[in-house]
């Protein structure tokens, strides 16, 4: 084994734990394979010769540490990606939930919020929007800033409104946004009932009980360990028979949580509670 | 003539199985354009029971991705499959990534799946998978770069050389397009540059030690 590789895999984890016990952000439990490639990014980006480098000055700088929170996660993200998904949502798990009187729903993991305005959207059309709470949360504070501003480029919206349309829409997209210059600013009104909050997957504990989450492409980001500590929580906070949603790669196959969800839509990843 | 070449050709072969085969693995390919018909030429001949799990990172257009596994099945004895976040890299099968996402291997030897930024437009890379599998695999690991229009791959290549592991670069003047085995020359020297007909008798090889 090369020298370098393996005094990068004794820093990896160092840097990690260095970073749960000063900022409490867990990254210990990551899958590494994606955490490596992203560290020796963000030591280019951010100029760093080593990780223990950026291990001393994290540890002093908290600012710094906040640049390299930005890289240690992903928020690639699209509205109403996976069209099926949400058409799932819609025709599969919508007409049950219209049998409650109110509804809450999570959103793990929401990154910069276009899968929390898709499902606002989707509730708003299918008139259960305005007797829903909608629980947003991410351990990142600036993607949820991004999240609570609701302003996205412009030059997306031509992808999402195909998505939208895919997924069942019943409007014009448009109908949702206003553009200013290059920005799309959503409607207010969708983010009424919306509670943006911090919260981790890998150290927080339940904080609501809820009828659906949706928790996609975050999981692929955990190892084994990590991954049944989440579906043990999402498993607490549904109520009894409630939905969970995940990525169109995603699965629960190999989690020993995995027996006590049903699928619901096995394509599209919609499962739920036993 | 001909006959000589090939019995050159299989004693080279032969040689490299010889020297590292009993190390391997596990077998890490890559293609881009030009890929699937190279792919079909050197997985061809195997049978359905597999030693050495083979994965593959191929760019294809995320539409047609889909039917990957459906083609390869259709054409090939052992199973193939999608490979699956957090599923462990099993024996008997050959394994293609997801289009969409980057596909990893982890060192405890389970699939990861990951939406990070495409590499040269690519998602999947086979620069993740192959870095990735160098440091699970490390030594024990074969990974072979073929026909491409791009340099993905090469980086990838050699990680798996610095890991200690096989590495082959598909001859650049047989490949249907260059690009690609051409990025890992400059980068790296492999142990071997190999036509597909030698790639192919390297891999049944490697997975039927007592051929003949």
């Amino acid at each position: 084994m090369p020298k370098n590789e393996a005094t990068l895999d004794i820093e990896l984890p160092l840097l990690m734990e260095a970073i749960y016990r000063k900022y409490s952000y867990d990254f210990r439990n990551y899958s590494l394979a994606s955490q490596k490639r992203r560290v020796i990014h963000a030591l280019r980006q951010m100029e760093c010769p080593s990780v223990s480098e950026l291990q001393a000055r994290i540890l002093r700088e908290p600012e710094t540490f906040l640049q390299l929170l930005q890289y240690l996660t992903i928020p690639t993200t699209e509205m109403f990606r996976d069209p099926d998904y949400f058409l799932s949502l819609r025709e599969k798990v919508v007409p049950l939930l219209r049998t409650y009187p109110s509804l809450k729903i999570w959103i793990a993991g929401c990154s910069t919020g276009e899968e929390l305005y898709a499902m606002a959207i989707l509730l708003k059309e299918e008139g259960l929007l305005s007797r829903s709470i909608i629980y947003a949360t991410d351990i990142n504070p600036a993607v949820l800033e991004k999240a609570r501003k609701g302003i996205f480029p412009l030059n997306r919206m031509r992808a999402y409104s195909a998505n939208y349309q895919a997924a069942g829409g019943k409007n014009a997209f448009s109908d949702y946004f206003t553009a200013a210059y290059d920005a799309a600013i959503f409607d207010r009104s969708l983010c009424e009932n919306v509670t943006f909050a911090d919260h981790s997957l890998a150290t927080d504990s339940v904080f609501s009980e809820t009828h659906l989450i949706s928790c996609r492409n975050v999981m692929i980001y955990f190892n084994h360990e990590l991954q049944d500590r989440v579906l043990e929580l999402f498993h607490e906070s549904l109520c009894h028979r409630g939905f969970l949603g995940l990525g169109s790669k995603e699965n629960l196959e190999f989690s020993r949580w995995g027996s006590f969800f049903e699928a619901v839509d096995k394509p599209w990843r919609v499962y739920r509670k036993k | 003539m001909t006959m000589d070449v090939t019995a050159e050709v299989i004693a080279d072969v032969d040689a490299l199985v010889c020297e590292r085969g009993h190390d391997i693995e596990a077998i890490v390919l890559g293609a881009s354009a030009g890929g699937i018909g190279a792919l079909l030429t050197i997985l061809a001949p195997l049978p359905a029971t597999l030693p050495i799990p083979i994965v593959i990172v191929l760019h294809v257009a995320e539409d047609k991705a889909s039917r990957l596994v459906e083609v390869f099945s259709h054409h090939l004895a052992p199973q193939v499959r999608l490979a699956e976040d957090k599923a462990y890299v099993a024996t008997d099968t050959v394994y293609f990534s997801s289009a969409g996402y980057h596909l990893s291997i982890e060192k405890g030897r389970w699939f990861s799946l990951s939406r990070e930024e495409p590499r040269y437009f690519s998602r999947p890379a086979i620069d993740f998978l192959f870095t990735s599998a160098a440091d699970a695999y490390g030594g024990a690991l074969l990974g072979v770069l073929m026909t491409g229009a791009n340099e993905d791959g090469a980086e990838g290549l050699a990680a798996i050389a610095r890991a200690g592991g096989v590495t082959v670069v598909q001859d650049p003047d047989e490949a249907e397009f260059a690009t690609m085995p051409l990025a890992a020359l400059k980068l790296l020297r492999p142990d071997r540059i190999l036509s597909l007909q030698q790639i192919r008798t390297l891999i049944y090889r490697l997975e039927i030690p007592d051929a003949g």
